[in-house]
């Protein structure tokens, strides 16, 4: 006699968008290659139950200016960290297939490099590598409403992913988002109720919910990223059962959250005699990023080439399709 | 919140004058209407006036049909022209509505199944509607079991408690809400609850109201569908409200307008 097991798998009825970012000769841009995410209709790599979308994507950060202040351990990018362009290049080496350009630079505080600065480094990164570009502000309101017009229409055709739109500014981020054909990011500070109002907001100024690609905040192994986990997941649960608000593919800002914290960067502790201390950093980034992938992020920006290249290994794994 | 708006109903003098003049602009009017308002379903009842309920049930669904591929509530209480018309009704459908004695259930059961439609069942039979909870309770689970013995999912049928105005049965409300809150664990996963809410309110005064406090309170009790007038704006506010404190929605200062988003 044999016992049927019941069925269990979880019917959602929705999915998350999919979002393409870049655009190859034939769409009116310049890239090489381009990326495409999202589209799982049930939670991440539950390749049994429903498609699980598309593989997610690792993105390498590049900084227009001012990565001396990275730490030593991530100096893999040697002397190319002296030029986006060249150190874009070096990143697609170590394994990225789209390049995050923070405009770390334009900070007030950290250069206020102006919005011709910030758009000759766009076109530098652009004609040195093929892939898709992701376009990250400063995160001042002010200086970002200057500089993101000029970086926006700099790229314009190339389907750029540009952020960050947030509650209190997103109106002249998402018109020039539209105007020059970007798809858009939206940050919203750890907070599902906010990162729905964000949304509806850019809805309303008339950006398409299926365009955005969302931020909901991103932090470190050990520094609150069980909470992180726990906002991403609900934000997805609710995607999957039908809120087209919350059906946006998740950004997550790795390789920043990680490398801020002191296990990751070190110097070695006098108290640690580890041998394997200066691993630590690319482990810690490599641990979250993992997590945040079973969280159901879809894009991650990453640092360091020995994280990227074992979380592109996990994701190999993790994309292998099993059928129960 | 599964909402059947009911305003395509000859019992409407504008419905009613649209059938007789085959005027398909209002109706076709009043179905985009109620899905802008956020109708998920709408009910199509020709009314007691129409002379040929069979050609003129055929005839509003055409002209819905002309602009709109959300399911329709085929309300009529006669078998022969229920039969008569859900084959030649495309897409889909809610058949509305079977009484539980099980030799009728049975047969709309069937029906249902055969032409890949729901099934609104009522808590009604030879001997009429129940004077209580308990019987209606009885005669849910009855019509639970019979449509899982037919075939028909649980997500395609719905229990009607059937709701009397509270002018005339002042404890029928609390009846409903309790058959609601019982039946909605005969079943895992548990059939749709639905009332034709208006009813509650007929020929009292404040019927808006009386509709909005009943739909919050019956949807606490785990209602989750109703024929309702969804063009009462704020009717469907305490819906989208009520399925926010439900869990059901997930807040934003804008949920009412987010609720709405298409």
């Amino acid at each position: 006699m044999t016992t049927r097991v019941p069925d269990t798998s979880e019917k959602w009825g929705s999915a998350v968008n999919t979002v393409v970012i870049g655009a190859t000769a034939e769409q009116g841009g310049t890239r090489t290659s381009t990326i495409t995410i999202g589209g799982a209709a049930t939670l991440p790599f539950l390749s049994f139950e429903d498609s699980i979308g598309h593989r997610p994507a690792i993105a390498g950060e590049v900084w227009d200016s001012g990565a001396d202040t990275w730490p030593e351990t991530l100096k893999a990018y040697g002397d190319t960290m002296a030029s986006p362009g060249a150190w874009a290049k070096k990143a697609v080496e170590f394994g990225a297939q789209l390049i995050c350009l923070r405009l770390a630079g334009a900070h007030p505080d950290s250069g206020d490099r102006s919005a011709e600065q910030c758009a000759a480094a766009v076109k530098e990164v652009l004609s040195a590598v093929g892939v898709p570009l992701i376009i990250w502000g400063c995160g001042v309101d002010e200086k970002d409403n200057d500089i993101l017009p000029a970086v926006s229409a700099a790229a314009k055709g190339e389907n750029c992913l540009i952020g960050t739109a947030r509650e209190k500014n997103y109106r002249t981020l998402v018109a020039v988002c539209l105007a020059d054909r970007h798809k858009l990011i939206a940050e919203s500070p750890l907070d599902i109720n906010i990162a729905k109002q964000v949304n509806i907001l850019c809805s309303d100024a008339g950006f398409p919910l299926k365009d955005i690609v969302i931020y909901p905040t991103t932090s470190a192994l050990g520094y609150g990223l069980e909470y992180v986990y726990s906002i991403q997941e609900r934000g997805r649960l609710a995607g999957l059962r039908g809120d087209k608000l919350l059906a946006q593919p998740v950004i997550c800002d790795v390789g920043f959250e990680a490398w801020r914290v002191k296990e990751a960067k070190g110097p070695t502790f006098d108290s640690v005699t580890d041998e394997n201390r200066l691993r630590w950093g690319p482990m810690w980034e490599a641990a979250t990023a993992t997590v945040l992938l079973q969280a159901g992020a879809e894009l991650l920006i990453m640092r360091h080439p020995d994280a990227i290249r074992e979380v592109t290994k996990a994701l190999d794994r993790f994309t292998t399709t099993t059928k129960a | 919140m599964y909402v059947i708006g009911e305003r395509i109903n000859g019992m409407f003098e504008n419905v009613k004058r649209a059938i007789q003049r085959k005027d398909a602009k209002v109706i076709q009017d009043l179905a985009k209407q109620q899905l802008t308002a956020g109708a998920t379903a709408l009910d199509v009842n020709v009314g007691p006036a129409a002379a040929d309920a069979e050609g003129a049930m055929l005839w509003l669904a055409e002209a819905i049909r002309g602009v709109t591929d959300a399911p329709l509530s085929i309300d009529t209480a006669k078998w022969d022209v229920m039969c008569a018309v859900v084959s030649k009704i495309p897409g889909a459908k809610i058949l509305n509505s079977s009484k539980a004695d099980p030799e009728i259930a049975r047969q709309y059961v069937a029906l249902a199944v055969e032409y890949g439609a729901a099934l609104i069942g009522l808590t009604i039979d030879s001997g009429g509607v129940p004077g209580n909870a308990e019987k209606r309770v009885e005669l849910g689970a009855q019509f639970i079991t019979i449509a899982m013995e037919g075939g028909l999912a649980m997500d395609k049928l719905f229990i009607d408690p059937i709701i009397l105005p509270v002018n005339v049965a002042p404890q029928n409300p609390a009846h409903c809400m309790q058959a609601i809150a019982q039946l909605r664990l005969f079943a895992d996963p548990a059939p749709h609850l639905l009332i034709g809410l208006s009813n509650v309110s007929q020929r009292c005064s404040n019927r808006s109201l009386i509709n909005r406090a009943y739909l919050a309170m019956a949807m606490a009790q785990g209602m989750d569908g109703a024929i309702m007038d969804p063009l009462d704006e704020e009717l469907m506010n305490t819906a989208i409200t009520a399925d926010l404190l439900n869990g059901k929605i997930i807040y934003c200062d804008s949920y009412l307008e987010a609720a709405r988003h298409v």
